[in-house]
């Protein structure tokens, strides 16, 4: 831990009322790398990005951003973050250039200075042609959009991303990962959380893993897969009766396991190898196997919590709602 | 959005390395800008102006043609009488709007973003008190045309009138910290307005809005001439017909700084809790 860490948390706690939403949670990010928090609804997610981002404050346990606390310095720590909450945190009767614009006076840009940003950054998320109608028109990945360009008009040095991708289509997702990717080789600092092992694993350098408001897992997604199994292909036959045949060609090409039928008329095999794909495809040609479908998978978050905790997330949720409408 | 390729467009890089004060007065800027803010709402959403406008004109159609003739002998003396009045109590009614506002408005995602900026933590509250100066001149130069139209004449110059008009308008911005702390104190919007209105009502009925002070019974007459809104009603008067001002600017400036002196700070501090 001698890396130069801009997010820095240790023991985290906030209960609301009867509610242990934080119950000692450490978070550790190097500069330049993006941390991936995954965890089921209910986790602590949100609760910790908000302590992060100055919005809330611990019941106990320290952070920092940049060096500094986020409760001492919290003036501080605002102009070094940048924060894209879970739920739009924009001016709905304002337009996207209002909005944009408002921001960088806000941050001192001047008003030339905050025009210039908003133009750049409407265009950048290709919001330029709705600039001019209140946000309330826009559609839920514009809305996300603009809130995620409205947390980057200070160019900030720390950005948090709370569960960026929920709610988009899967264009949409790849468009946002890139979007994240580029922040970072710019040499932002990013904590996004999510509850797809998938998109941490696209995205994230590290991956902490929460339920209940502690930590159960901190690794590399590589580390993280080794742990919870990589990943599975999966493939749909035409015709049913090739079944057999292709559970002989999964076996060979997966790392020698035996290949199950998971669904109906589904099989699927764990591979380790990102070229399973293309070598089963080519194999498949080659027999005259046509497939309806075909594709490699990662654990769900339910698989992920199922191995690491022995509970489904599911289930999890369910005894935790009921705990919150006690 | 397949358009997002390259970098992002990085701006003026003086930001992260800038000082915690770089430029003065931030209060001031951030709140006009924020003001400007609240300005884009009440041009965008006219509707909500309705009330303030349409309720001098019930008010003084009702008062001046049922009771005018009865009150004061004739309707046209009765409007000059009524008219100060009913801009007073107008302005000071629609003062409440912006606690309404402001209760709902605080539970959206916009305040956690202000939140996370590195601004001062009232600038979106002053913020929203200053934007809606707009709506006062509003309310005052809509009840100015309405008695104009039903025959009201201001019996002194262009400059006293207008100095009146300044006066109510700064009486409804210093008032409406009132409500901006009941907004913060209570759940709803629709418990704001009912608790505005029970403050505010009894303040426009016993006063001199409707029937000159001296015609009210003894017990009564003390509070109505602390009461605050005699004082602008009478300051008003004063302005627009030339009748005796004697100290009623004085107390109603006092008023004016009375309630800032009370409840800005109040209000800023059930903010800072509040969020
Ligand atoms: N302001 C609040 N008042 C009361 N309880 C709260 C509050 N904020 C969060 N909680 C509770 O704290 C727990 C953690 O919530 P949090 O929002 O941090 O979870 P999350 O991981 O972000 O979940 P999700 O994936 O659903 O967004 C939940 O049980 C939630 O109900
Ligand atoms: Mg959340």
């Amino acid at each position: 831990m001698t890396a130069d860490l801009v997010i820095e948390a240790e023991g985290l706690v906030k209960h609301f009322g009867k509610t242990r939403a934080l119950q000692g949670v450490d978070l550790a990010v190097p500069r330049g790398t993006v941390l991936g928090v995954l965890g089921p609804n209910g986790a602590g997610k949100t609760t910790a990005v908000r302590i992060l981002s100055t919005l809330l404050t611990p019941d106990s346990g320290t952070a920092r951003i940049g060096g500094f606390d986020v409760v001492r310095d919290a003036e501080r720590v605002r102009q070094s973050i940048g924060l894209t909450g879970q739920y739009a945190s924009v001016d709905e009767d304002l337009t996207g250039r209002q909005n944009l614009e408002l921001f960088g006076t806000l941050l001192e840009l001047g008003r030339v200075g905050a025009r210039r940003r908003a133009a750049e950054l409407l265009d950048w998320f290709d919001l330029t042609e709705a600039a001019g109608r209140p946000a309330k028109t826009y559609s839920g990945g514009m809305r996300r959009r603009l809130d995620l360009a409205a947390s980057l008009v200070g160019s900030p040095d720390v950005i948090f991303l709370d569960e960026p991708t929920t709610g988009l289509d899967p264009a949409k997702r790849e468009d946002m990962w890139e979007v994240v990717r580029s922040l970072v080789t710019n040499g932002s600092t990013v904590l996004l959380t999510t509850q797809y092992l998938e998109e941490a694993d696209a995205l994230a350098d590290s991956i902490t893993v929460i339920d209940h408001g502690r930590v159960i897992a901190h690794d590399t997604p590589e580390g993280l897969k080794r742990v919870v199994g990589g990943q599975t292909l999966e493939v749909r036959p035409s015709d049913l009766a090739d079944l057999p045949r292709i559970a002989a060609i999964l076996s060979e090409v997966g790392s020698g396991a035996q290949a199950d039928e998971i669904r109906k008329g589904v099989l699927a095999v764990p591979v380790t190898d990102d070229r399973a794909l293309t070598e089963s495809v080519a194999r498949f040609a080659a027999v005259g196997i046509a497939v309806t479908e075909l594709s490699l998978h990662l654990p769900s978050l339910d698989e992920v919590f199922f191995t690491l905790t022995g509970r489904t997330a599911s289930e999890d949720d369910t005894t935790h709602r009921t705990e919150v409408a006690a | 959005m397949s358009t997002l390729v390259g970098a992002p467009p990085t701006a003026s890089p003086a930001l992260s390395t800038a000082a915690p004060n770089p430029r003065p007065f931030r209060l001031v800027r951030h709140s006009l800008a924020l003001a400007k803010r609240s300005l884009i709402k009440t041009w965008r959403t006219p509707e909500a102006l309705i009330d303030v406008t349409l309720q001098p004109v019930l008010f003084l159609v009702i008062f001046v043609y049922v009771f005018g003739g009865a009150v004061a002998g004739s309707t046209h003396d009765y409007l000059q009488f009524l008219l100060p009045g009913i801009l007073a109590q107008t302005i000071a009614t629609g003062a409440i709007a912006i606690g309404v506002n402001l209760n709902t408005d605080i539970a959206k995602g916009i305040f956690d973003r202000f939140r996370s900026l590195p601004i001062p933590r009232s600038a979106p509250l002053v913020g929203a008190v200053l934007g809606d100066v707009v709506r006062y001149v509003i309310v005052t130069v809509s009840t100015l045309a309405i008695g104009y139209l039903m025959g009201f004449r201001i019996e002194t110059d262009p400059f006293r009138a207008i100095a009146g008009c300044l006066l109510a308008v700064l009486f409804a911005l210093c008032l409406s910290w009132l409500p901006v702390y009941v907004s913060m104190k209570v759940r709803t919007p629709g418990a704001v307005q009912g608790l505005m209105f029970a403050l505010i009502m009894p303040l426009s009925f016993a006063s001199n809005v409707f029937v000159a002070a001296d015609t009210l019974p003894g017990w009564m007459r003390a509070f109505v001439d602390v009461n605050p809104m005699t004082h602008l009603v009478d300051s008003v008067r004063g302005l627009f017909l030339g009748t005796p001002l004697g100290s009623h600017v004085w107390w109603t400036l006092a008023w004016c700084v009375g309630f800032v002196a009370v409840f800005m700070p109040l209000a800023l501090r059930a903010y800072r809790r509040k969020i």
